[in-house]
């Protein structure tokens, strides 16, 4: 009896400790050196996965880090201070990342424009923008959905009365959420700017205002105030050219339908 | 010749008739969890007839030569279950090393497998119906054919159920438990078919 379950309990661990050898002794022969400039860029990395940088993920962009000669500041999560981590594990200069954040062209809310119709699908703004362009009489706007919201990694959209909302402090800017954006009106520009046209209507004055109060109503009074010459109506609607804007804020000043914020600066 | 149309047969009928997946319910948990999409399914499929094979090599052997001949045929499973899974492991060392193109598109799956019950239950069936090893490996090799047939054919179903309209209440894994029903009745129309081969 008992040299039964000896015999049973040797062949056991015997096959187990054959195993144990083998592997043991393959992962001593068979060890592939993991780059080690690879694992230490990745520990750097923030981590988000949030392709900014043009890779499909942190993990990705530190095998190319390590490997090709890629740019060491694509990473706008981690700004300066990854960048620099980055650039010294490498051993080359550090370079500035140019920090981005996101900003919703679109102030027309629930009070300010109406809806022609009562949408019961999906709620999705893919899905909303398949129907008729959106539920809101202004074609051009926020559908309020939440797609953004669902695509930010760092919770900082939310939907507030039918328009996404951006907390500054909370974007990273890695503009998965302009991707996402069915009417295209996240755009994605330098930290630094603080104004920022709440507006994506191209639509003639009048015709504008009719469909939001808010509306963007090209009347160019932003473009002749501007001292540096940053502000440009097209297509009826004011654009900032980020490169030569000051952030004196004049524009906004003058707007008549407020369409044109200074941004809340981030602490 | 006799033997290689008995080969044919085994292979014919572990393909078909006797799916793993559709007809014996084994290896479910890989085939509704990764069949989502085409390429993961077939890289699946792949990475389990690899595994199949290698594994009934090595079990067969082990069976007949230290199991039976201490009349230890009762260790079976937690034999199998060891050797498997130390075996998993080591070909993936061995394939980081020297094919990481193929590890690299084996991926997760080939850890994945470890523990699956239908490499398992293979080389538990070759033993049970007492194959040469020759057949053996052959089974084998056709359960790895008829799992990567039954996920092709799955991912296929699947990304028209995902294009179809659901009632709420059976979106998502009730509708798919359902087409996989659908898909296994379809696989019973291969009975008998087999044993007409070569009549």
């Amino acid at each position: 009896m008992i040299e039964n379950i000896l015999i049973a309990f040797l062949a056991v661990a015997s096959v187990g400790i054959i195993c144990a050898v083998l592997l043991a002794l393959a992962s001593h022969f068979l060890h592939v050196e993991e780059d080690e400039k690879t694992l230490k860029i990745r520990e750097c990395l923030p981590g988000v996965n949030c392709g900014a940088c043009g890779y499909a993920g942190c993990d990705d962009y530190a095998k190319a880090l390590a490997n090709d000669n890629v740019k060491t500041n694509l990473c706008i999560p981690g700004s300066d201070s990854v960048a620099a981590e980055i650039a010294e594990i490498l051993g080359v200069e550090p370079e500035d990342v140019i920090e981005m954040i996101a900003h919703v062209r679109c102030n027309g809310n629930c009070n300010v424009t109406t809806k022609f119709a009562h949408y019961q699908g999906i709620k999705s703004c893919a899905a909303a923008m398949m129907v008729y362009g959106g539920i809101y009489d202004c074609r051009y706007g926020c559908l309020g959905c939440g797609d953004c919201e669902k695509v930010c990694p760092s919770n900082a959209i939310c939907v507030h009365n039918g328009v996404a909302h951006i907390n500054n402090k909370l974007c990273v800017g890695c503009g998965l959420c302009a991707k996402a954006c069915p009417k295209n009106i996240i755009e994605i520009f330098p930290q630094v700017s603080r104004v920022g046209v709440m507006c994506n209507n191209t639509l003639k004055g009048a015709v504008a205002r009719k469909t939001c109060k808010n509306a963007c109503i090209g009347c160019k009074k932003c473009e002749s105030v501007c001292p540096s010459d940053a502000i440009k109506v097209e297509n009826n609607l004011a654009h900032i050219d980020y490169s030569k804007c000051t952030n004196c804020g004049k524009c906004a000043e003058a707007c008549p339908t407020k369409c044109i914020k200074l941004l809340e600066p981030i602490c | 010749m006799d033997t290689f149309k008995s080969l044919i047969i085994i292979l014919m009928s572990s393909v078909l008739v006797n799916n793993y997946v559709l007809n014996r319910f084994l290896g479910i948990c890989p085939f509704l969890g990764v069949s989502k999409k085409l390429n993961q399914a077939v890289g699946m499929g792949f990475s389990v007839i690899f595994v199949m094979v290698v594994a009934t090599a090595v079990t067969w052997p082990i069976q007949h030569f230290l199991l039976d001949s201490y009349g230890l045929g009762y260790m079976q499973t937690i034999v199998f279950i060891l050797v498997i899974a130390a075996l998993v492991q080591f070909i993936e060392m061995a394939l980081k090393k020297f094919i990481p193109s193929l590890h690299k598109s084996l991926g997760v799956y080939l850890p994945l497998i470890t523990t699956n019950c239908a490499v398992l239950g293979v080389t538990i069936e070759n033993i049970d119906e007492s194959f040469t090893f020759v057949e053996s490996i052959v089974n084998s090799l056709g359960c790895g054919l008829g799992f990567l047939l039954a996920m092709v054919l799955f991912s296929g179903v699947r990304s028209k159920i995902d294009d179809s309209e659901i009632p709420e209440s059976f979106k998502g894994l009730p509708a798919t438990l359902i087409a996989a029903s659908f898909v296994s009745m379809a696989f019973l129309g291969f009975a008998g078919i087999v044993d007409n081969l070569f009549a």
